[in-house]
C-alpha cells in the first residue's frame, strides 16, 4: 500500500510562504490585537503600524508590505516579540521582510538601507558600533552632509561621539559571523 | 452447531462507495458456519433491523455478525434487534468496515478484500461467544454535591426536590461561591445576592439536604451507585450546635486587620469571622493563622463574650463517612492573578502590567466588590489607593486569556459580558466619569447579551477600543495605559485613575488533586473533562460522577445553572432504579488456577481487584486469591494481559476469541 499525496508545483511562493520558509513564522498566527504597535518605541515615526504590515502579508498584499517604511523603521528592540500574546516573533518577521525587499529590489527608503549598511560596516570592522564612522559613512553614502549637523557639538561634548574607534578583542569571531552571513 | 448470519451495511455511500457490499455478502455466505448473508443500504434503519430479526427466526440463527460502522455507534442497536428476535444480545458482534476500512481507503478492490477479511475474523470470533446477561448492582439513592456555589446549590436543590437525600460539601465557611461576591448580574442587572440568598437559605432549610461547610472531600471509594466518601470537617473552633450566630465574638475580636477573602483583599476582617452577613450557615470560624490565642496562647476574648460557650479552641478536624450513589462535582473556578509566577509555572504573569504592584490596577472580582452595595465602599466606586473617586477608568479584556505566551490559549468566555457590565455600572455611578474598554473581539453570544453590550456603547457611552494594551505604568498618581486602536491604526495613551483587568478564568488550584481522588480525567489547564463534548457534556468518564459549572470550563451563571440541573437529572436517572444494569464485559478470575500473586491488583487502574479467601469445609484458609468487583471493573483487559498464570478472562474478549480472530486473517 502506498500513500497518495498530491504535490502541487507552484512557480512562485507567496510572501507569507517565503517568510515562513525563511523564519518558520506562520503569518496567520497573528490575531491583530495590536499589542506590538501599542508598545513599539518607534511607532510614532511610522505611517503604517507594525500589526498592519502583518495584516498586509496575511491578505497577500505583497507590495504594501514590502514597500512600507515600517519594516525599515523597526529597530529590532524585541519589545513586540516579548509582549506578543501569540508568541509571534515580529522582529524576526520584520527582518525577513527587509531581506526579501532587498532581494526583490523594492526598497522604499534607500537611505535607510544605506544607514543599515554603514552600521554593519562599523560592526564588521570594530566588533561594535562606532558612531563617528557610522555618521561619516552614512553621510558620504547619502550626500546628506548637513543633516542633523547642529546637534553634533553637543553630542561630542557629552561624549556620545568619539573620534577614534574602540575595537573589541576577538574580531576574528565577528568576521566568522559576517562570513557565515555572506555565504 | 453454529448458524451464523452476516449482515452487510452500505451506510449509504459511506461504506458502499469504497466497499463492494453485494459482493462481500455473496462471499460471506461461503464461510464455514455462515448460513445466511445479505446486504442493505442502511442496516440500522427499521427495515434493516427487521431483516436481522426475520433472518434469526427464519434461518434459526444463533449468532449474528453485522458488518457496519464502529461498535461505538450501533452495537447497542443491533444487539437489541437480536434480543427482540429471542437471541442473546451478546451473540451479536460488529465487524467495523466503515471507520476501519471504507473511510480510510480509496481503492475499491483492496477495500473490499479487507472488508471481507474483517468479516471472516469476526465470524471466527463469534463462534466462541456465549450468552451473557447484564450485571445488576444495587444503587444507594443519595447524592454528594462537591462545591456550594450556584451550580452546587442548584444541583442540590433539584435532587433534594425530587425526594432524594443530598450531601453538600463546601470548603469555605459559607455556601454561595463567587456569585455571592458579585454586585449585579448581566444582562438584566439584577442584584446577585438578592437572587442567590433565597436559594442558599432553601438549601439550609431543606429536610433532604445535609450541609457540610468548611469541609473537604478527603477520599472516595467504590463505584457508580455505591460510593463511600470520607469528608474532612475542618475545625471551625466553634461548636456549631451551640452557636446562635449572634456575632458578639466577631465584634469583640481585637484582630481587625486580616484581609477579607470575601472582599478580595479590599477590606479587612477579624480573626473570628463570618465571611459575609448573609452567610449560610451564619456560624463564625476562627482563622487560626491570625488568631492571637493560637499564636500566643493569650486573649480568649471571644470565649469570654460567648454566652453559649460555643467557642472550642481544642476542636480537631473530624472525618465523617457517607454512602452515596452519585457524585456531582461543582468546584468552580479561580481568577488568574497577574503576579510574578514561579519559574516552573506554565503561566508567567504580566510584567508590563506591573506584576500586580499597582494598587489601583485591580481584577474583575475586586471591581465587583467595589460596585457591590455590601462591599467595602458600600457600592461607591473609590480607588483602593487613596479612596478617591476615579474619573477615568480603563477596563482591559483578555488578560491571561487567549494569550499562550503568558497565560492560557482559551477564551474565558464571561469577561466580554462582565466588562460591559462593569463599565456600565461605573458610568451609572460616576456620571462625569469616562470608561474605556480595550477588547480584541466581543463575544456576546447569549440571550440579550449583544443588546447589553450595544447598550453600554450606545447609551452609556463607554468607549470601546479594539486593541491589546502593551503597557501600564504609574506617573504622578495616574496610570498610563499604552494601547493602539487597531481599527483606525492610531496609537492610544490614556491617563487612567484606575485600571480593571478582566483576568482569565482558571481552574481551582486543587482541581487536579480532587480529580485524582475521584478518578476523573482533567485537561492540561485543570478543568474536568466530560465524556463527550456534545452529547454527554455533564458526565465524567467515571460512572456516577457528573460535572456542573465552571469546574468543567469557564461559564456564566445561566450556563452553570443549566449544567447543574442537567447533572442533577443524570443523578436522578440513576436513582430511578433500585438496581443498576451494566454490560457484562468484565474480568473474571479462574479460582482454580489463580495463585494469588496479585499482579492484577497492581496494574488495575480502577481498584477493581479484591482479595478473596478460599476456605475448606472446616473453615481452614486454603488460599487468598484475586476477585473482581464487577461494579468497578471497566473491562479494560489490563489484568488479563498481566496475569502470569492466565487465570483472568475478560468476558467477551477471551483468549479463544482473540486467537481465532487473528488466525482467520
Amino acid at each position: 500500500m502506498s500513500a497518495h499525496v498530491k504535490v502541487r508545483e507552484r512557480e512562485k511562493l507567496t510572501l507569507a510562504e517565503e517568510i515562513e520558509e525563511l523564519t518558520g513564522i506562520n503569518s496567520l498566527k497573528c490575531y491583530q490585537c495590536g499589542k506590538c504597535s501599542a508598545g513599539c518605541p518607534v511607532r510614532v515615526f511610522m505611517k503604517v503600524p507594525p500589526n498592519k504590515v502583518v495584516r498586509f502579508v496575511q491578505l497577500g498584499l505583497e507590495d504594501e508590505a514590502l514597500r512600507s517604511e515600517t519594516i525599515w523603521m523597526c529597530a529590532g528592540c524585541l519589545t513586540c516579540s516579548t509582549r506578543c500574546p501569540q508568541n509571534f516573533d515580529l522582529a524576526k518577521f520584520m527582518d525577513a521582510l527587509k531581506e526579501i525587499a532587498i532581494k526583490k529590489g523594492v526598497i522604499s527608503k534607500d537611505d535607510i538601507l544605506k544607514f543599515h549598511k554603514a552600521f554593519l560596516k562599523q560592526v564588521e570592522a570594530n566588533g561594535k558600533a562606532f558612531e563617528f564612522g557610522l555618521i561619516r559613512d552614512y553621510k558620504l553614502a547619502t550626500f546628506n552632509i548637513f543633516q542633523d549637523l547642529d546637534i553634533a557639538p553637543e553630542m561630542f561634548f557629552k561624549g556620545k561621539i568619539k573620534l577614534f574607534s574602540h575595537r573589541i578583542k576577538d574580531r576574528d569571531k565577528i568576521k566568522k559571523i559576517f562570513d557565515r552571513c555572506k555565504e | 452447531m453454529m448458524r451464523i448470519g452476516v449482515f452487510v451495511c452500505h451506510c449509504g455511500e459511506n461504506i458502499g462507495k469504497t466497499v463492494d457490499c453485494p459482493k462481500i455478502a455473496k462471499e460471506a455466505v461461503k464461510l464455514p458456519n455462515v448460513v445466511y448473508s445479505i446486504d442493505y443500504k442502511y442496516m440500522c434503519s427499521d427495515p434493516g433491523q427487521n431483516m436481522i430479526k426475520q433472518a434469526i427466526l427464519e434461518h434459526k440463527l444463533n449468532a449474528v455478525v453485522v458488518a457496519s460502522c464502529s461498535p461505538h455507534m450501533h452495537e447497542k442497536t443491533f444487539r437489541k434487534a437480536c434480543a427482540a428476535a429471542g437471541l442473546n444480545p451478546y451473540m451479536c458482534e460488529i465487524a467495523n468496515i466503515r471507520e476501519h476500512c471504507s473511510w480510510v481507503h480509496d481503492n475499491v478492490e483492496e477495500a473490499t478484500k479487507k472488508a471481507l477479511d474483517l468479516i471472516r475474523m469476526t465470524v471466527e470470533r463469534v463462534k466462541f461467544n456465549y450468552p451473557l446477561s447484564e450485571i445488576r448492582v444495587p444503587v444507594t439513592r443519595r447524592a454528594l454535591v462537591i462545591g456550594g456555589g450556584i451550580a452546587g446549590i442548584q444541583a442540590t436543590l433539584d435532587i433534594a426536590g425530587a425526594g432524594f437525600k443530598v450531601i453538600l460539601v463546601e470548603k469555605e465557611p459559607s455556601i454561595g461561591g463567587h456569585m455571592s461576591q458579585l454586585s449585579e448580574t448581566f444582562p438584566t442587572l439584577d442584584c446577585s445576592q438578592c437572587i442567590l440568598t433565597p436559594r442558599m437559605v432553601e438549601v439550609y432549610q431543606h429536610p433532604n439536604v445535609k450541609l457540610y461547610t468548611y469541609s473537604e472531600v478527603e477520599n472516595v471509594e467504590g463505584f457508580i451507585g455505591n460510593f463511600k466518601v470520607t469528608i474532612r470537617k475542618k475545625a471551625r473552633s466553634i461548636k456549631e450546635s451551640l452557636c446562635t450566630g449572634c456575632g458578639l465574638c466577631v465584634q469583640k475580636c481585637p484582630i481587625k486587620k486580616a484581609p477579607s477573602e470575601f472582599d478580595e483583599g479590599l477590606a479587612n476582617r477579624p480573626a473570628i469571622y463570618v465571611p459575609f452577613p448573609q452567610a449560610v450557615p451564619n456560624i463564625p470560624v476562627i482563622d487560626r493563622t491570625v488568631c492571637t490565642y493560637f499564636k500566643t496562647g493569650k486573649c480568649q476574648l471571644c470565649k469570654k463574650v460567648c454566652g453559649r460557650d460555643a467557642i472550642d479552641y481544642d476542636q480537631k478536624d473530624e472525618l465523617v463517612t457517607e454512602d452515596v450513589g452519585a457524585i456531582i462535582v461543582a468546584t468552580g473556578y479561580k481568577l488568574y492573578k497577574i503576579d510574578k509566577k514561579a519559574r516552573d509555572s506554565l503561566v508567567k504573569g504580566y510584567g508590563e502590567y506591573g506584576y500586580g504592584k499597582y494598587k489601583d490596577v485591580i481584577d474583575g472580582l475586586q471591581f465587583e466588590r467595589l460596585a457591590s452595595a455590601s462591599g467595602p465602599t458600600s457600592g461607591e466606586i473609590l480607588r483602593p489607593s487613596d479612596k478617591k473617586q476615579p474619573k477615568k477608568v480603563v477596563f482591559i479584556q483578555c488578560v491571561g486569556s487567549r494569550d499562550p505566551s503568558k497565560g492560557f490559549e482559551y477564551c474565558s468566555k464571561i469577561c466580554c459580558m462582565y466588562t460591559a457590565k462593569h463599565a456600565m455600572l461605573y458610568k451609572h455611578k460616576v456620571h462625569d466619569g469616562e470608561a474605556y474598554v480595550f477588547y480584541m473581539d466581543i463575544r456576546a453570544g447569549g440571550k440579550g447579551y449583544e443588546e447589553f453590550v450595544r447598550r453600554a456603547i450606545e447609551e452609556d457611552r463607554v468607549k470601546y477600543i479594539r486593541g491589546r494594551v502593551s503597557r501600564i505604568y504609574e506617573k504622578r498618581g495616574k496610570y498610563i495605559v499604552k494601547g493602539e486602536d487597531t481599527l483606525s491604526g492610531v496609537p492610544v495613551e490614556i491617563e487612567a485613575d484606575m485600571v480593571v483587568l478582566a483576568t482569565a478564568i482558571v481552574a481551582q488550584p486543587e482541581a487536579p488533586k480532587l480529580a485524582q481522588t475521584l478518578g476523573i480525567p482533567y485537561d492540561k489547564y485543570g478543568f474536568y473533562a466530560e465524556v463527550h463534548p456534545k452529547l454527554r457534556p455533564v458526565e465524567s468518564s467515571s460512572g456516577g460522577i457528573f460535572l456542573a459549572g465552571a469546574c468543567q470550563s469557564p461559564k456564566d451563571i445561566p450556563e452553570s445553572v443549566a449544567m447543574a440541573s442537567a447533572a442533577a437529572s443524570k443523578a436522578l436517572v440513576l436513582f430511578g432504579n433500585e438496581m443498576l444494569e451494566r454490560e457484562p464485559i468484565v474480568a473474571k478470575v479462574n479460582e482454580n488456577t489463580c495463585v494469588g500473586c496479585f499482579y492484577c491488583k497492581k496494574v488495575c487502574a480502577y481498584n477493581a481487584i479484591e482479595l478473596k479467601e478460599i476456605r475448606d469445609k472446616k473453615g481452614n484458609l486454603v488460599k487468598v486469591i484475586a476477585s473482581v468487583n464487577t461494579g468497578l471493573c471497566q473491562g479494560c483487559g489490563t489484568c488479563n494481559a498481566t496475569c502470569p498464570s492466565k487465570s483472568i478472562e475478560l468476558i467477551g474478549f477471551n483468549d479463544e476469541q482473540i486467537y481465532y480472530q487473528i488466525k482467520a486473517l
